[in-house]
Parts: C-alpha cells; structure tokens; sequence
C-alpha cells in the first residue's frame, strides 16, 4: 500500500453572496485504499487541528445511492471513473504528486452554498410538477396485482436508476437539466400506473425545468457518460416525444 | 399552448427539423453543381446556365427555394436564441474543463461552426445568387445568362477555393454532429436505429462536403 501525497485546488466560499476563489493545500501520506470523501475527512481534521474552517461539501450514504456527493473533481463530475460516485471512488486511482482541482457543480440554477455544496432544490420542484403518482392511501397493494412485461419494467427500472445527483447539469455544457428531468418522466410514463397523469407530467416537468433556468440540450452526450448510475440519453429522445405528443394531444 | 411553443424542447426540435431539411436541401444542391465538372469546355457551359436559368424561373423550384430559405431563417434564429439561453445557465465556468473526455468536439462548438457557416452563406450568396439574380453578367453562345464563366473565373483564385474548401471542411463538422443530433431531438434515432443512423450521419458528414470541395478544387485545377 503505497503512500499518496497530493496537492489539492479546492473552491472555497463562505456563502451564496460572497465571492469564492480557489485555495491550495498538500495533503500527504495518504491510504490508497481510502475513498475520496475519506480523504477529505482527511484534510478537515488537518483544518480543525490548525484552527482553520473545514471545506463544507455534501455527502450522505457514502455507497453510491443518494446522490449527495456532489463535486467536480478535475474537470469531471464525480471524478474520472464511469458510473461512479466521489463517494465511491478511491484514491488509488491518482498518482502521487498530482495536483487535484476539487469544484463545485457550476449552474445558475444551483447556487453556491458553502465551498462545495450547491443547492439542489430546483430538483425537487421539478418532481413537485408531476415526478409522482397519485395512489389512494390504504394497505399496500399486491406486488403482482399488475403484470408488466420484463422488457418493460427493466427499461423502467433503468430510468430509475437515477439519483438524482445533479451530474448530468454539471457536465453538460449547456447546464441542461434534460436527462435528469427525462429519467424521471420515463420511468413513469413506461409503467401502467403512470398513465392517469401522463400527460400533465410530461408538460408540467418540462415547464418547470425551463422555468428553473436550465439551459437547452444539444446532444453532445456528456450528461451519460458522466452519470453515475450510466442512464441513457435514450430518455431524452422518448420525453421529446412524450412532450411533443402530450401538447398536441392535449 | 404558449409554453410550449415557447419550451427549450419545441424550439429545439424546430431547430432540428429545419437543420434536417438543410441537408436535404445540400444533396439536391450537390447533384446541381456537379454538372460543372461532369461535363467541360462549352458542354458543361451550356448544360449548366440552362439548368441555373430553370433554378431561377421553375415554379416548383420556387416553393422548394422559399422552404429552404425559411429553414436557413429559423435554423439560424432558434439555434441563436437556445445558444444565448443555455450560456446563461452556466455565468461561473470551470477552472478545468474535462468536456474533451466525455463528448466530441463538434458537439460542443455547433455555435462556432454555425457561424462560420453563415459567413460562408453571405460571400458566397453574394458570389452566385445575387449576381444571377441582380449582376451584370454577360450572356453564352445560347443567349442564357452566363452563370457558368461566372464561376469558372471564381475558383481561378487560388484564395477564393482555399476558403470554399475550407468552409466545407467546417460543413462536414457541423453535419458530423447535427445529423445524428437532429435525428435523436426528432426521436427517430431509437436504441435499434442507433449504429446504422450514426454511421449514416458520419458517412454523409464526410461525402457531402468533400463533394463539394471537389468543384473548387477541380476548376481551379483546370484553370492552371
Ligand atoms: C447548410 C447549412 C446547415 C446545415 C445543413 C445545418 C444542419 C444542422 C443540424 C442537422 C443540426 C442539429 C439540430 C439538432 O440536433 O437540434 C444543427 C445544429 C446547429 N446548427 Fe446548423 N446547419 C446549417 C447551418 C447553420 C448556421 C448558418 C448556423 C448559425 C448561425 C448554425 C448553427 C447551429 C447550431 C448552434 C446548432 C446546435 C443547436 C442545438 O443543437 O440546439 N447552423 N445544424
Ligand atoms: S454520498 Fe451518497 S451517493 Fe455518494
């Protein structure tokens, strides 16, 4: 288990008003087999101990599930690796002596909060606009009651793969929000219970993605590649025709 | 119904649809100017001011040159507008850019491309179209305005060809990217259409414009 000595770029800014720059700090003697976010804890308990503020960043799970571990690390969203999470990713992936320059997601729809958290809520209002279905309360129903082809509730499934991280906004140069808000949308709309709401859905998550600044998207590709759960651009093509379709048929 | 004509997927599926419209329109457009180099000498002068004076006057043509005029106005427009729109998405940029490692290049410079194509649009519509229309160009042996000599005398210059050439070189990446694009904004390229519309789009990206070039090249080649 070689050692790792690092020299880490970090975006530091107190709050959403003040203006941030870049600060550099070396880090040595690494564990390789730690994971990114442990070698920010790392680095924090480094900033403590020399009564210095720690770099605030997001991070709950740490498994690659919740989709909190938002950070562009060298120009890639969550890192170098394919469909993996900052919280899965691990140090024996960098080199010993490499600079490491750690950013926050840049859109205007997601604000600096502090350092490296950015504020996601534009997510959760595009879901209040239609990400659900209306059930009637009561005891749960039977997992069976409605059968659905395999093909079906796997290309469904992959839709929900998405956790909503906000990768797909931070690598697209557009800062487009269009896989995130078609993964959401597909995933019901492939599913007989999605149905009811359909149409409102489609028309009300796409408004409300517009409305909350996003920017276009020009299919360049980048949002899959750099998501972490792989979901495919094959969404945004299908809630192109789930919009065009719901408008017209109204 | 306002939002959605007004929603980032509307205008950009207008967009793709007018872009798409575009490349049928360069195909039709290719197979006219090959009469330059198909045919030489007072063959192709004839056969070809017979076919700009047909271009010029046919009816049918007529519509078919208002649709495309149409698709070049809102193709321009709209791609203008979404462009400005999705720049200011994003006011604070990244100190390191890693767009190289997760998209192509074209992909991500479709605004530099575009607008190198419409400076290529205005010179050369200035060159041909408007002299058709409006110059003062001598008649051929037949009486037809003489379209032909026209361009034969263009692409003596080494510098005139070297910018067609070049602008076609910006032609083939700005296709290399928008057709392929333009069939997913427009929902036909599906996971099962998805490797023979991308070779399709990369193929056509390469053969139309060098096609192209290749009138230029061989007129001034044959003015040496
Ligand atoms: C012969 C000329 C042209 C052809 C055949 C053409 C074709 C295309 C196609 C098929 C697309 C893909 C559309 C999509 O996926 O939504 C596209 C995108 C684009 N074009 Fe053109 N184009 C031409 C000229 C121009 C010009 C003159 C401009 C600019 C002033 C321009 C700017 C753009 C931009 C910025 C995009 C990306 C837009 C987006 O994806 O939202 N194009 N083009
Ligand atoms: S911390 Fe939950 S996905 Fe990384």
């Amino acid at each position: 288990m070689a050692d790792l000595n690092l020299t880490l770029k970090i975006w530091r800014q107190d709050g959403p008003t003040e203006p941030g720059g870049f600060k550099t700090y070396d880090i040595s003697d690494l564990n390789t087999h730690m994971s990114f976010l442990e070698m920010l804890d790392v680095l924090n308990e480094n900033l403590v101990n020399s009564g210095d503020e720690p770099v605030a960043f997001d991070h709950d799970c740490r498994e690659g599930i919740c989709g909190m571990c938002s950070m562009v690390i060298n120009g890639r969203p969550h890192g170098p690796l394919e469909g993996t999470t900052t919280c899965q990713l691990h140090m024996r992936h960098f080199n010993d002596g490499d600079t490491v320059t750690i950013e926050p997601w840049r859109a205007k729809p997601f604000p600096v909060l502090k350092d490296l958290i950015v504020d996601r809520t534009p997510f959760d209002r595009i879901i209040q606009a239609g990400g659900f279905v209306s059930v009637n309360t009561g005891s749960a129903p039977d997992g069976n009651a409605i059968p659905i082809g395999k093909d079906i509730s796997d290309d469904a499934f992959d839709a929900a793969a998405c956790i909503g991280c906000g990768a797909c906004v931070a690598a697209c140069k557009n800062a487009s929000a269009n896989l995130f808000t078609a993964a959401k949308i597909s995933q019901l709309a492939l599913l007989p219970q999605g149905q009811t709401e359909r149409v409102e859905r489609v028309i009300g998550m796409v408004k409300q993605m517009d409305e909350e600044g996003f920017g276009h998207c020009t299919n360049t590709g980048a949002c899959e590649a750099e998501c972490p759960k792989e979901i495919s651009v094959d969404y945004i093509r299908k809630m192109n025709w789930e919009f065009h379709s719901a408008n017209v048929k109204g | 119904m306002n939002s959605y004509f007004s929603s980032t997927l509307f205008r950009k599926t207008l967009a793709a649809l007018s872009g798409l419209f575009l490349v049928i329109f360069l195909i039709g457009h290719l197979i006219g100017n090959l009469q330059l180099i198909l045919l030489s000498g007072e063959a192709a002068q004839k056969q070809f001011n017979e076919y700009a004076l047909f271009m010029t006057t046919n009816p049918a043509v007529k519509i078919l040159s208002i649709v495309t005029y149409t698709s070049i106005i809102l193709h321009i427009l709209l791609t203008i507008i979404l462009v400005l729109q999705s720049k200011q998405a994003r006011p604070i940029g990244y100190a390191v850019e890693g767009g190289g490692e997760n998209s192509a290049w074209a992909s991500r410079n479709m605004a530099l491309l575009g607008s190198l194509l419409l400076v290529f649009i205005i010179l050369h519509m200035k060159s041909f179209w408007y002299e058709m229309h409006w110059g003062a160009i001598g008649n051929d042996p037949s009486g037809n305005k003489d379209l032909y000599t026209v361009t034969v005398v263009a692409f003596q210059n080494i510098w005139y060809t070297a910018f067609y050439v070049f602008s076609m070189i910006i032609l083939g990446f700005h296709l290399s990217h928008g057709i392929g694009s333009g069939f997913q904004t427009i929902g036909l390229k599906t996971r099962k259409y998805l490797e023979p519309i991308e070779k399709t789009a990369i193929l056509f990206s390469i053969l139309i414009p060098s096609a192209f070039a290749s009138i230029p090249i061989i007129l001034y080649l044959q003015s040496l």
